[in-house]
């Protein structure tokens, strides 16, 4: 008895312990309050919920280059910028992963506008400050030119340097490619920045940036020598304007670009979209250009009126469905029934508190795989109970029943959920391919369910049931239909 | 006690008018579309759409026009729900972004598209074909890890190896059930397979697994403690002494299924509807395929597989 108290204790301490992990929003040790009134944590957790539940934009972006044409380092690179890309569209738990050798998975929960992310994270945003000398009155503005800048990233690359250099435009004085001045990497800073009053008269947004010390050098007597001829400003390759220097350029300069309204388009709607590009570009600018070129593989978004059409239904049927379940237990094996009951609710709580703690980032296949195993964590207890049953018909006494109940129902319990937790295995080895990501997340809380099933189906109920035995022991003895018999 | 194993043939005779028809279906359908199901974007690349207009918005037509005129696919377009509640679903190509942009951007020229409402999932053919691979590959790894997991769990039984094909067949008549049903579906309300559907596919065998396992345990432990009965018996006892256990068990499941199907989430209702199926079939298939196919070949009744009478005359001999 003395052994079945202690467990009970354990077992309660942990139930509390897993109510304080599970049901609050967010819980932790907090240890005081920052400056702007928000509280600190020493240790926090917080459930994660997938996109499908919360809405936003799932991208896996491919190198849009042969294997041996970068390194690894190279990908990480590229996904720092990525990174920087996606942190500064302001989104709180974006996360940005390398996955296999040539990949970079993306996911940006709560985000609204996923084209335009996609974008702003694919640009290689590879910005060039080109030699136009000689070149004024030539129209070259929305042209595509091959520099030499671009020559040396495509030889870096082991690309085909001749197909390149047919599809772009060369220096019509020299016939070779245009002349790289500086590129975007010697940016010190960017931002976007609207001027009202522009000499034209016409409001405008551009790009104020300043270079830095190394490079700053370099433009600045590139400028003096050639004042009063052009300059081109070329993006990804495409001249975006082609300014007249004025004289040698130190500290801040501003790169204007293409302002003219579209066809059919509001004048509000112009200004909107400019605004846009011109913040795109700037944060482009500001997080560097690619190393590698990107291109999108798979992409899902989810709007957040169909997640939250999938939590509420999903979370409505799976309290009716234990509640369903609870009963069943109680009307079918009577104070067994209750034992068992309780065990689900301690199984329901170390589920819940684990998720939280692992942590599991909650889906809708993961949801569901949970509630499976709801469903079939009671087998264990079945199991037993229709042993103890059987055991009692044969004409063992309550003590005896109990024992032998327990015992030779382990072996049918493990074996049997060890077969499904091999193919939990093979599923979630199986949710590792980036196209059945959502695999995974069922894998993960099944089999989450079925291992703690194997300690709750057997130790909680079985020091839950004897408790109940020590205290109704009278009445148990007299009235076996308690038992289910 | 009613003897469950005695009337075998029927339940053969059962099973073969689901699976039969089930084949057929798949025949059917690979003669008519080229394969036994629909495949999703998952595994053959491509795009989904789907939205909802705030009023009254285009037609069919319209939404057909737009992908046509965007990208020059004839595309899939499917109206959901009621009529009055404006939504669609569209299965195109896959597209770049700009691509996919424009024809967010024309969709909201035909009407009040509620933008929170629009979903779309896009599958380059390279991931889906290395989803199909992986797919091939977890199927054949489940096959023979579920095999050696059979093999040992039974390593101790006298005609382990029987155990583990009667198990085997049992799983391969709920993999068929299940792949009928899908490809009926298929056809009859354009259902389509994706990851979750393999996923639904392969938990089926391990539940289909476990409800064998248990009955065949208490097979093991009924030989030794029923010497001399015969073996059909045995086998028949162990059936009624577990029956309680595995419709108690499968109950608690449907019950939890059923909430979801009756009350859950859209997304998930078909993976629910197939695994419900599996699992109904992997009840069956435990009590009346499994077992009396364990008969069937203690008394020689399958062709080519020689019932050697083994269990029975040991257990005679023992007593003697």
């Amino acid at each position: 008895m003395g052994r079945h108290v202690r467990w009970l204790i354990f077992i309660l301490a942990l139930a509390i312990f897993c109510v304080w992990v599970a049901l609050p929003e967010t819980t932790g040790l907090q240890t005081g309050v920052n400056e702007d009134g928000e509280p600190q944590y020493l240790f926090k957790v917080q459930q994660s919920l997938g996109l499908d539940l919360v809405g936003g934009l799932r991208v896996l972006l491919e190198a849009e280059l042969p294997p041996d044409a970068f390194t690894i380092e190279d990908l990480r690179e590229t996904a720092n910028s990525v990174s920087r890309r996606v942190n500064a569209l302001g989104l709180t738990e974006a996360t940005v992963q390398i996955q296999g050798n040539n990949r970079i998975l993306v996911e940006l929960p709560g985000l609204h506008d996923p084209q335009q992310a996609i974008e702003a994270i694919q640009q290689t945003a590879l910005l060039e400050f080109v030699d136009f000398t000689g070149l004024r009155g030539y129209d070259l503005e929305g042209e595509h030119i091959l520099t030499t800048e671009q020559l040396k990233l495509l030889e870096q690359r082991g690309l085909d340097v001749e197909s390149a250099s047919e599809e772009a435009m060369l220096n019509p004085l020299t016939g070779q490619p245009f002349e790289t001045v500086v590129t975007g990497a010697g940016l010190q800073a960017a931002s976007a920045v609207f001027s009202p009053t522009r000499p034209n008269g016409q409001p405008e947004w551009h790009i104020q940036f300043s270079l830095k010390d190394e490079v700053a050098q370099e433009f600045a007597d590139f400028t003096e020598r050639a004042t009063g001829e052009p300059m081109a400003i070329v993006l990804d390759g495409e001249v975006l304007s082609t300014p007249i220097i004025n004289g040698r350029l130190e500290g801040t300069s501003i790169i204007t670009f293409g302002q003219q309204s579209l066809p059919g388009e509001s004048p509000l709607e112009t200004a909107r979209r400019l605004e846009n590009q011109a913040r795109t570009l700037a944060l482009q600018l500001r997080s560097g250009a690619l190393r590698i070129p990107l291109r999108v593989v798979s992409a899902e978004n989810i709007g957040p009126t169909l997640g939250r059409e999938n939590v509420e239904p999903s979370i409505r049927a799976g309290v009716l469905g234990v509640l369903v379940v609870l009963t069943f237990m109680f009307v079918y094996y009577r104070v067994p029934g209750i034992a068992a009951d309780l065990a689900l609710i301690v199984f329901i709580l170390l589920n819940l508190a684990v998720f939280k703690l692992i942590p599991v980032t909650l889906t809708l296949p993961a949801i569901t795989g949970f509630l499976i195993s709801i469903g079939t964590a009671v087998d264990g207890n079945i199991l037993i109970f229709e042993r103890i049953k059987e055991e009692l018909r044969a004409g063992n006494d309550l003590d005896q029943a109990l024992q032998l109940g327990f015992e030779r129902a382990w072996t049918s319990i493990r074996d049997s959920n060890f077969s499904t937790i091999i193919i939990c295995a093979i599923l979630f080895l199986f949710g590792q391919t980036p196209g059945a990501a959502i695999v995974s997340g069922f894998a993960i809380t099944l089999a989450l369910g079925l291992i703690i099933n194997l300690f709750t189906a057997v130790l909680v109920t079985r020091t839950f049931l004897y408790v109940l035995v020590g205290v109704l022991r009278s009445s148990l003895e007299k009235r076996q239909w308690l038992l289910g018999v | 006690m009613f003897n469950i194993v005695e009337r075998r043939r029927w339940y053969f005779l059962f099973s073969a008018l689901i699976i039969v028809p089930g084949i057929l279906i798949m025949i059917y359908s690979t003669a008519t579309t080229g394969a036994p199901f629909r495949l999703d974007i998952d595994f053959v690349g491509g795009s989904n759409y789907s939205f909802q207009y705030t009023a009254d918005g285009p037609t069919e037509g319209d939404i057909r026009e737009v992908f046509r005129n965007l990208t020059g696919d004839e595309v899939i377009v499917q109206q959901r729900g009621e009529p009055s509640e404006h939504k669609w679903s569209v299965t195109a190509g896959f597209y770049d972004n700009d691509t996919q942009e424009a024809i967010r951007e024309s969709l909201a020229q035909l009407g009040p598209l509620d933008e929170d409402s629009f979903n779309f999932e896009s599958v380059s053919a390279t991931i889906g074909h290395e989803v199909t691979q992986a797919a091939i590959a977890a199927v054949i790894v489940a096959t023979i890890v579920i095999t050696g997991f059979i093999v040992v769990a039974f390593r101790q039984v006298p005609n382990a190896f029987r155990y583990g094909v009667c198990a085997i067949a049992a799983m391969l008549h709920d993999i068929l059930v299940v792949m009928g049903v899908m490809s009926l579906m298929g056809i009859v309300l354009g259902w389509k397979v994706d990851a979750l559907f393999l996923t639904a596919v392969l938990t089926v065998v391990g539940f289909s697994v476990q409800d064998s396992i248990v009955l065949f345990d208490r097979i093991r432990e009924n030989i030794p403690r029923y010497l001399g009965e015969p073996y059909e018996m045995i086998v028949n006892r162990s059936i009624w002494e577990t029956i309680h256990r595995s419709l108690a068990t499968q109950l608690n499941a449907f019950f939890i299924m059923i909430a979801i199907l009756l009350f859950g989430g859209d997304t998930i209702k078909q993976f629910i509807f197939i695994f419900f199926v599996g699992l109904l079939s992997g009840t069956y298939s435990s009590i009346f395929i499994a077992v009396p196919l364990l008969v069937s070949w203690e008394k020689g009744e399958i062709p080519f597989l020689k019932g050697s009478g083994t269990l029975h005359q040991d257990a005679e001999f023992a007593e003697a």
